[in-house]
């Protein structure tokens, strides 16, 4: 019961935090802020693939990118309302995270990070080819921007419906079959899980969540989608977002996101090491550090510190 | 070096079947590609051109690929930093020669700094980490590949350097082919050094060693190999390798920059996707196929265009796994349950 107290608890004062810092804050850090609750929804959904069904993906940038954008070019010929135009990057991405998931069926470990890892450094190549429809290297842009404190509310509330649904789905038949799949899939079998079914749910969902990650990381860019902003970069960020929080835990993902988020951000305010490339160096050296102290992530340090498995 | 070692729990009836059932028709279709080249090669220069351009690019994609393959086998990790790796030790050979080496002395210099920076990388950063959790220190990997492009960056910064031509700016003719010295020359190197790593691991005590270690690696511990120093070792080799490749990426680029070795990676990866992560000589085998061919098809399928190239990869790779799930050469892992 004292558990379930300071779980309760834990909550309430995050989401008080959240909701009294853009009072505090001046208007690029809450810009700041919001980019952490866009890498939170990316990492969210990539946990639920990778923590929680067990199937490791280096692509999930790529998706990001189809979210975004499917809101750009949604704004910029219909000048669709914004916020419709992340369910449809919801949508869409589920769809595309389904036609992917089908044939990683065949593949596992290494080979699957493999495939995934082509996806992610395929599709950004895309808009290259089309550039009519998708504007080339010089992107496509929003109809509309929207301000800061707007991006952070949106993408905080979107966090938090996201996460609610994560909870729902997780928790229930879905959620143990993702688990049984992930520690033994013969014996998921075996237990009558249908293994296609799960592992390409599983795809789906996570690629949904990153759609509307990517919708927001338009917005957040001013509204422009282009395919530099897309690379394999983002990709590995979503994925040390991913170690760093703690594979399988939907707790650490605020410190996967808080240490993709911000730290280059913060780095590059800091003199000496501020140089454009000097925060690489400080962002992989820390991602290094992180991974060589806490190899469980922020996770695996909750569970040290409350004394109980996470 | 493929065969016989990569099998985990397999017998020799296992092998059997493989070589019976599995490798004979890749082998065919192999051999059925080579004619086609060939054939193709004696009637149009151009052709003959560009898959020998293929064949040169292909070795480089293959070298790189070796080096994960031979990190997959020791570590069990996939190495992402490995083409940052090898751009960074390119660096150092163009700072060498900047200090007054010739492009040979820098080379060989490269090689034994290469070898070193790959142990070193091994013991104080990948060996603490992997006992732990494999997913830990592929993103280790990962860190070290942000790491290494910003401290490049730092260092050198990013305007393009340029480098002597190792080979000189020869053209040979053959017939109506005109082919550069560099072609053959980045082959005939990266395939030297390729058949030497193969008789370190076929030849050598060292190399059954670490064979061994890869393998098995209780197994080996107990009668004696000192499994820690092989998988160091490894790591050594595949930077070797890895700086073999970056070093004869630089010519046919023209230029070193840092992004140099970003593209090579993925062709590696898709390389070492389509042999088998397990299976050295598919690596090779792998990268020679995907840069002869992404080479060809540029120029002779209209519809794929150098925009489409890495897609076109990627859906190489898929349908071959979708086929193979564990690559051209690769074995299906059998699992006690």
């Amino acid at each position: 019961m004292t558990r379930r107290l300071a779980t309760l608890v834990s909550i309430a004062v995050v989401v008080a935090v959240l909701c009294l810092l853009p009072f505090i804050l001046s208007d690029y850090n809450v810009g700041l802020v919001a980019q952490v609750g866009i890498f939170y929804i990316a990492v969210l959904g990539l946990d639920i693939l990778t923590g929680y069904a067990g199937q490791i993906s280096i692509g999930h940038g790529a998706f990001m990118m189809i979210g975004g954008y499917t809101t750009a070019v949604m704004s910029r010929d219909h000048h669709t309302n914004l916020i419709v135009t992340m369910l449809m990057a919801f949508a869409i991405c589920f769809v595309v995270g389904v036609l992917l998931g089908l044939p990683a069926l065949r593949l596992s470990g290494p080979y699957l990070a493999l495939a995934t890892f082509a996806f992610a450094v395929s599709v950004p190549q895309l808009p290259l080819e089309w550039s009519k429809f998708l504007g080339g290297r010089d992107g496509v842009e929003t109809s509309q921007t929207v301000s800061n404190s707007w991006l952070y509310g949106v993408a905080w509330a979107a966090s938090a419906i996201l996460l609610v649904l994560a909870w729902l789905i997780l928790r229930g038949r879905i959620g143990r079959a993702f688990r049984a799949v992930r520690d033994s899939e013969i014996a998921a079998v075996a237990s009558g899980v249908e293994l296609p079914v799960y592992k390409t749910l599983a795809f789906g969902i996570s690629a949904a969540f990153c759609g509307v990650a990517g919708s927001l990381f338009v917005l957040a860019t001013n509204g422009f989608a282009e395919p530099s902003e897309f690379g394999i970069l983002l990709s590995l960020e979503i994925l040390i977002g991913a170690a760093v929080a703690g594979l399988g835990s939907l707790w650490g993902i605020l410190a996967g996101a808080a240490f993709v988020g911000l730290l280059p951000n913060v780095s590059s305010s800091v003199p000496v090491i501020g140089s454009t490339h000097g925060q690489d160096v400080v962002f992989g050296a820390a991602v290094i550090l992180v991974m060589l102290l806490l190899p469980g992530g922020a996770a695996g340090l909750i569970a040290r510190l409350t004394g109980a498995r996470a | 070096m493929a065969t016989a070692e990569t099998s985990r729990l397999g017998g020799p009836r296992n092998r059997g079947a493989a070589l019976g059932g599995v490798v004979s028709p890749v082998a065919l279709v192999l051999v059925a590609c080579a004619v086609g080249l060939l054939v193709g090669c004696l009637r149009s220069s151009l052709f003959a051109q560009l898959t020998v351009q293929g064949l040169a690019l292909g070795s480089v994609y293959g070298s790189l690929a070796l080096a994960l393959v031979l990190v997959y086998r020791a570590t069990r990790i996939v190495n992402f930093a490995q083409g940052e790796l090898a751009m960074l030790t390119t660096y150092i050979a163009y700072q060498l020669i900047q200090w007054g080496l010739s492009y040979w002395e820098a080379f060989f210099a490269t090689l034994a700094i290469a070898f070193v920076l790959g142990t070193v990388l091994e013991v104080t950063l990948i060996r603490p980490v992997l006992h732990r959790s494999t997913i830990a220190a592929v993103i280790v990997t990962v860190g070290l590949f942000i790491l290494i492009d910003g401290v490049v960056n730092w260092i050198w910064g990013g305007a393009f350097r340029y480098m002597p031509s190792p080979f000189g700016t020869k053209v040979y003719r053959v017939g109506e082919v005109s082919i550069s010295r560099l072609y053959p020359g980045m082959f005939v190197v990266v395939l030297i050094s390729v058949v030497l790593v193969w008789a370190l691991f076929r030849f050598t005590k060292l190399g059954l060693g670490m064979r061994a270690a890869a393998v098995r690696p209780a197994a080996s511990a107990l009668v004696g190999v000192r499994v820690d120093r092989m998988l160091a070792i490894g790591w050594g080799l595949a930077a070797v390798l890895g700086a073999v490749a970056g070093l004869m990426a630089e010519p046919s680029q023209f230029f070193l920059e840092p992004t140099l070795m970003q593209p090579i990676l993925v062709y590696a990866f898709a390389a070492a996707a389509l042999g088998g992560l397990e299976s050295p000589g598919g690596a090779v085998v792998g990268g020679l196929i995907i840069g002869v061919a992404l080479n060809l098809v540029v120029e002779y399928v209209p519809a794929i265009s150098t925009e489409l190239q890495l897609p076109f990869a990627f859906a190489v790779i898929l349908a071959v796994l979708l086929v193979k799930p564990s690559g051209l050469f690769g074995r299906r892992e059998v699992r006690r349950v």
